[in-house]
């Protein structure tokens, strides 16, 4: 039997009735890595003893007789900018490749705590600054439903490791999109709660009024189960809200009755035809569940990528000044003095796109510039939030592509960053207004060579419940799960 | 307003990026092209507009305190421990200050 393709209820199932152990699980997914990562490079490290001490700890306690913790055994893959105590963190950048995190991540805390079993750090974008893992320092990711196409980004990493069945569910970061984008290029589910629903404590700082943690995985009760494990109050971080967290896994009822699709017009607009159709069949699928479909207008949605660049670049020129080569991380040995060591330190460390990032936030920042830049923007986030805070008068859920493009292939884009920005024009407004969104999988694109397309759907602030209500219906109903598409590996 | 290599090494300055001639090259075309498209937020009539610095929601509470109580934090060593360079018990760096003879 492959232990690698399996859902968490399908492990909790063979660890009940010991047909399996977690030991087991957990080798079988490190040996997967062993004899296929070579191929899609998910991973950045592996903390194997960490693994299989906790499956160990698993496997104890089933044979005490306890009830299974909720996700006891499941292998976990984590993204490098999120802290695993004891084990390198890098943010797939040179400044930090010997940084071992001194504490862990509120959210990894919180897994192992429910059983879960941490396999190791996958790769990603450099400080999560890009839409398809080229940009780490170390390697590029590859698509594991087609190699020579990268997995999207920035957590490109994660998503290819559940898609390619090196762990069962991972976390990622999402700032822009970096959670659902890549879940669609991968073909599989990614969701990014609230603003403030999952503690950011021990996630390395991108752009904080954007930054947040969530899960990937092959289903959507998967993922809703991570987010359940990992949201909440955390008193290690003020920005986390203390609002009770939901049932999300019981509110997988499969009933979408009379709720209120809003599709927005403008996200529609010059969309291409071979991702497009296959929305307009989700949006089909959605009115055969019983939904009810209603044209909704977000008007400021062009003024999107524009907004979002100034003010995730502003806040990264600010969070990026903390790497000088003093307390942690890369520092240049040829210095003259103080200055010049921050200097080369910084010059030598970070790679192309995140000196591009800081140098345009320290330009919309700078004296002279911050009003025309940086405070418009911030008024502009304004209206776009205005936008959606209007739609959700009208309708419950707004569904949109995730992506305008189909998985690009390895080398085709990294000359034109601003080509790059305009593909996150459907991820960046959920992130601007700070509310949750989630991609499922949604068909392949017609034509030869049959990439994945990933629907988007979006829900108010702190209505993740139904949000993820809705998403499981759609899995269910249109057969979008992975099986659906044989794994090329 | 146009973006010019000076503004490039300027902002590279302000920045603490100390970029070779190559890298000034590529990133003045690139943040060039960049700048001039988020011009198209000007569009935008804001005058009225508040700005908007976070995310809020009605009704929301955040836990913007917590407790005010002594926990254990790192121990020196830890707080040390990725340091590039390290002495005494302190972060060491090159001298800042120039000693009379």
């Amino acid at each position: 039997m492959d232990f690698t393709t399996l859902t968490i209820s399908q492990i909790h199932d063979l660890l009940k009735t010991r047909q399996a152990t977690a030991v087991e699980i957990a080798q079988a997914h490190l040996e997967r890595i062993e004899q296929k990562d070579k191929e899609v490079r998910a991973y950045l490290s592996l903390c194997p003893e960490r693994a299989l001490a906790q499956a160990k700890r698993v496997d104890e306690e089933i044979a005490a007789g306890k009830t299974l913790a909720p996700l006891a055994g499941v292998p976990v893959a984590v993204k490098d900018v999120i802290l695993t105590r004891g084990t390198r963190t890098t943010c797939a950048s040179r400044i930090l490749e010997n940084f071992v995190a001194p504490y862990d991540a509120t959210a990894v805390e919180r897994l192992e705590g429910a059983g879960a079993v941490i396999l190791g750090k996958t790769n990603c974008d450099e400080f999560a600054m890009g839409s398809s893992t080229e940009n780490s320092s170390f390697y590029p990711t590859h698509n594991p439903r087609d190699l020579t196409r990268v997995p999207g980004g920035s957590s490109g990493g994660s998503a290819a490791a559940v898609a390619a069945n090196f762990a069962t569910v991972a976390l990622g970061s999402d700032t822009g999109g970096s959670i659902r984008q890549p879940s669609a290029f991968c073909d599989i589910v990614g969701m990014m709660g609230t603003y403030g629903r999952v503690s950011r404590y021990g996630l390395v700082a991108f752009a904080s009024s954007l930054d947040h943690i969530g899960p990937f995985g092959r289903s959507v009760r998967d993922v809703a189960l991570v987010l359940e494990t990992i949201a909440g109050r955390d008193p290690l971080d003020s920005t986390c809200a203390a609002l009770p967290v939901d049932e999300y896994v019981g509110a997988l009822s499969g009933d979408v009755r009379g709720i209120r699709v809003g599709v927005p017009t403008e996200y529609l607009k010059g969309l291409n035809s071979e991702i497009g159709g296959n929305i307009q069949k989700g949006i089909d699928l959605f009115s055969k569940l019983g939904c009810e479909i209603v044209p909704i207008s977000l008007p400021h949605t062009d003024h999107a990528i524009g907004c979002y660049y100034i003010i995730c670049t502003a806040e990264a020129s600010s969070n990026l000044a903390r790497y000088d080569g003093v307390r942690y991380g890369f520092r240049s040995t040829q210095h003259e003095d103080l200055r010049d060591m921050y200097r080369k330190s910084r010059n030598l460390g970070f790679g192309a796109e995140v000196k591009r990032r800081i140098m345009l936030g320290t330009y919309v920042l700078s004296s002279g510039y911050y009003d025309a830049y940086y405070l418009k923007a911030q008024k502009v986030r304004t209206l776009i939030t205005r936008d959606f805070v209007e739609a959700f008068d009208e309708v419950d859920v707004i569904v949109t592509p995730t992506s305008p493009i189909a998985p690009f292939k390895l080398g085709e884009r990294v000359d034109d960053p601003l080509q790059m920005y305009l593909a996150d024009i459907y991820t960046v407004t959920a992130s601007l207004a700070g509310i949750p969104g989630i991609s499922v999988p949604c068909g392949k694109t017609p034509s030869e060579p049959h990439l994945p397309v990933g629907m988007q759907i979006l829900a108010k602030h702190f209505d993740e419940a139904r949000l993820l209500r809705v998403a499981d219906a759609f899995e269910k109903a249109g057969g979008f799960s992975i099986r659906a598409f044989p794994f090329i590996m | 307003m146009a973006f010019t290599e000076k503004d490039v090494r300027y902002v590279a300055d302000l920045a603490h990026l100390e970029l070779t001639e190559d890298e000034v090259k590529k990133f003045l075309p690139q943040l060039a092209s960049i700048l001039q498209y988020v011009q198209k937020l000007n569009e935008l009539d804001t005058s009225a507009i508040e700005p908007m610095a976070q995310v809020t929601y009605p009704g929301s509470q955040n836990a913007a305190f917590r407790a005010d109580q002594p926990r254990r934090t790192f121990s020196q060593d830890e707080a040390l421990a990725n340091a590039p360079e390290s002495g005494a018990g302190c972060f060491k760096v090159p001298r800042v200050i120039e000693r009379e003879e």
